[in-house]
């Protein structure tokens, strides 16, 4: 006989009136894991997608208009350069890309083109290691694969709008500058007076973009004479940072210059996020007070019909910590019943209704394990904790026919 | 071995004050049988939870082998009856969900018995009570007299010196409570020391010694064929 096999014994015999508590914590755990589950697989969803738009996020002169997003910076308006090194070397957090362009339009071959000066990563991330700080010390990534992607194939500027290297006698070309010019990749390209070398043929994207040639943002600057100017930064911004108020801090960073964003596709996010948030939360104080309630009067019920066992126990030489240890047990075993169940249930409902609710592939999340089990425990002992105690407190003279 | 001085008890019960117990005093010497009689009410349970350190009384004291009981703290108490006194119940007070063996087990888990020897021990214990071969029965699968058997074998469990019996036969027809009493001779021959309330004078008649309750008070010690049964007996 352990304390242990006492306490299963009591609660196999009495099993059905378990139930209620048990199906109330476990009803309870399960929403909880689903809704958390099916959240988290439709915020990465939704960030991908995001990642998919490119940059979120636009540092533009002050007065400038924002009439074609794709083409902010085609204005005439710049702002200096070293803004960039600001941005890259704060300590705000959701900045995952920075793409710097000075743009200036251009004939080739009898045909109007935008030339637009980029600034490849790879210059802009060894600015801020010499500053020691900045965009590469920060915890990066919005659950997406946004940031620091590391892909060599320059094709990926077209989505996302960023760009590992680009050496000075390098250009990308647009869908539609390759269409008109007939160039394809290797071919050689004089563009002002220089001679560059197309690097890639980006694919079409349906924006301006695809009338553009890329090369690096100096050669652009040295080539249009205007100094270390640009006309806009593109940046990834996390959702959720954005959300948190991140065009309100860059905006602080730099009062000259205007901060935006795509604000229909953040609040559009943040709406998800706040809304299956506000539902967990909901379920939370839901399980808090119909499962607690429940678990408190049934063990209240519990101890009152038990009262002759326990004082049996006490006269048998059981002190109060051992009866107290009794109901904890019990509310232990059943706090890490309810958790389990309940994370099961809840992951099998959240992997069969997650395509159908929210649209996205689910896939179990062992760390829900632990936050229901976490909550369930916690729940089941708070609860069970003052019944416990009137038991631990219980006259064991009840145990006799006559006092 | 058990000495009561001057014990009272009191409590309000809707706003009257009761007397359950008055300045009673009584000893009962290591191997003694003593029986409490009294009609219900007059103070006997009262007198028996007293004497197992479960009812601290209002004055006087109560003492096991030379302690005074209700000087101990609550988990020492717990620790006396552990280790010194068993207990009988009327209605045998077993553990429903327990088989016969498990509730034997009881006492051997409370005083922390390594597990094979719990199990060995409460098999001996119940073989010894003629219940060997209703080890894994629950207390609702054997009859009223098994229970009670059961019961006593649990109390066993600790060797105690002491056995408090609470109306042990109250519950049984008149061949099982003869078996019973029986038992609890034997108990006492083995040099355990009963105190048994009872209501039964059959029973009452073969202990060693008679205490008559009436009213919270002591009113008869009867000693040997001395017969305290009568409501009038004299104090002896």
């Amino acid at each position: 006989m352990k304390l242990r096999t006492l306490v299963l014994r009591e609660i196999f015999e009495r099993k059905s009136q378990l139930l209620t508590s048990f199906l109330a914590i476990l009803l309870g755990i399960t929403v909880i894991v689903s809704i958390k589950n099916i959240t988290y697989y439709s915020e990465k969803a939704v960030a991908l997608e995001m990642d998919s738009l490119g940059a979120n996020v636009l540092v533009l002169p002050k007065s400038s208009t924002l009439q074609d997003y794709y083409a902010a910076d085609m204005q005439g308006e710049t702002i200096p350069e070293e803004y960039v090194t600001q941005l890259a070397m704060s300590d705000l957090a959701g900045l995952d890309n920075l793409s710097p362009k000075l743009s200036m339009p251009v004939e080739l071959q009898g045909k109007s083109f935008t030339l637009t000066g980029i600034l490849p990563k790879s210059e802009f991330q060894a600015k801020a290691a010499w500053g020691g700080a900045g965009i590469f010390s920060r915890p990066i990534g919005c659950g997406a694969s946004v940031g620091m992607m590391g892909s060599e194939d320059k094709k990926t500027l077209a989505r996302k709008r960023v760009i590992e290297t680009l050496e000075d006698n390098e250009v990308l070309v647009g869908a539609d500058v390759a269409g008109k010019l007939g160039l394809k990749e290797a071919d050689k390209l004089e563009v002002l007076g220089k001679t560059f070398s197309v690097t890639a043929v980006l694919p079409q994207t349906g924006t301006v973009d695809d009338s553009r040639v890329f090369a690096h943002l100096h050669v652009v600057q040295d080539l249009s004479k205007k100094g270390p100017v640009i006309n806009a930064i593109e940046v990834i911004g996390c959702c959720q940072e954005i959300s948190k108020g991140l065009v309100e801090k860059v905006n602080r960073l730099l009062p000259d210059a205007k901060v935006v964003t795509i604000t229909q596709i953040a609040d559009a996010q943040i709406r998800i996020n706040r809304m299956m948030s506000n539902l967990s939360l909901m379920f939370l104080v839901i399980i808090v007070f119909v499962g607690g309630a429940s678990i408190a009067n049934y063990m209240y019920a519990n101890v009152f019909e038990r009262r002759r066992e326990i004082g049996t126990l006490m006269a048998l030489g059981a002190n109060s910590g051992l009866v107290l240890r009794i109901f904890l047990l019990k509310a232990l075993i059943l706090g890490v019943a309810g958790g389990i169940g309940g994370y099961v249930i809840g992951t099998i409902l959240a992997v069969i209704l997650g395509p159908k609710l929210a649209g996205v592939i689910v896939l179990p999340m062992p760390l829900l394990a632990v936050l229901a089990v976490g909550i369930s425990v916690a729940l089941a002992l708070v609860a069970s904790y003052f019944p416990a105690r009137r038991a631990a407190r219980l006259d064991p003279c009840a145990t006799f026919q006559e006092v | 071995m058990l000495r009561m001085e001057n014990v009272s008890k009191t409590y309000r019960h809707r706003g009257q004050m009761v007397t359950a117990l008055n300045e009673a005093s009584a000893e009962i010497p290591e191997g003694d049988f003593v029986s409490i009689v009294g009609p219900s009410g007059s103070g006997k349970s009262t007198l028996l939870l007293m004497l197992g350190g479960m009812l601290s009384p209002s004055h006087g004291r109560v003492f096991l082998e030379g302690k005074s009981v209700y000087d101990l703290n609550l988990n020492d108490r717990a620790q006396l009856r552990r280790e010194k006194l068993g207990f009988v119940f009327q209605t045998f007070n077993l553990v429903p969900y327990l088989s016969a063996l498990e509730n034997v087990q009881v006492p051997l888990f409370l005083s922390k018995t390594d597990e094979k020897e719990q199990k060995d021990r409460a098999a001996a214990l119940l073989d010894r009570v003629g219940l060997g071969d209703r080890l894994d029965h629950k207390p609702r699968e054997l009859s009223v007299g098994q229970q009670q058997r059961v019961a006593l074998a649990r109390m066993l469990a600790n060797d105690p010196a002491v056995i408090l019996a609470d109306e042990p036969t109250g519950n049984l027809d008149p061949e099982t409570s003869q078996q019973v009493i029986g038992y609890l001779e034997e108990f006492n021959r083995e040099g355990r020391t009963i105190v048994m309330v009872t209501h039964d004078p059959r029973a009452a008649k073969r202990a060693k010694r008679t205490l008559r309750l009436q009213s919270g008070a002591i009113t008869c010690q009867g000693a040997g064929e001395e017969d305290c049964w009568e409501p009038d007996s004299a104090v002896a």
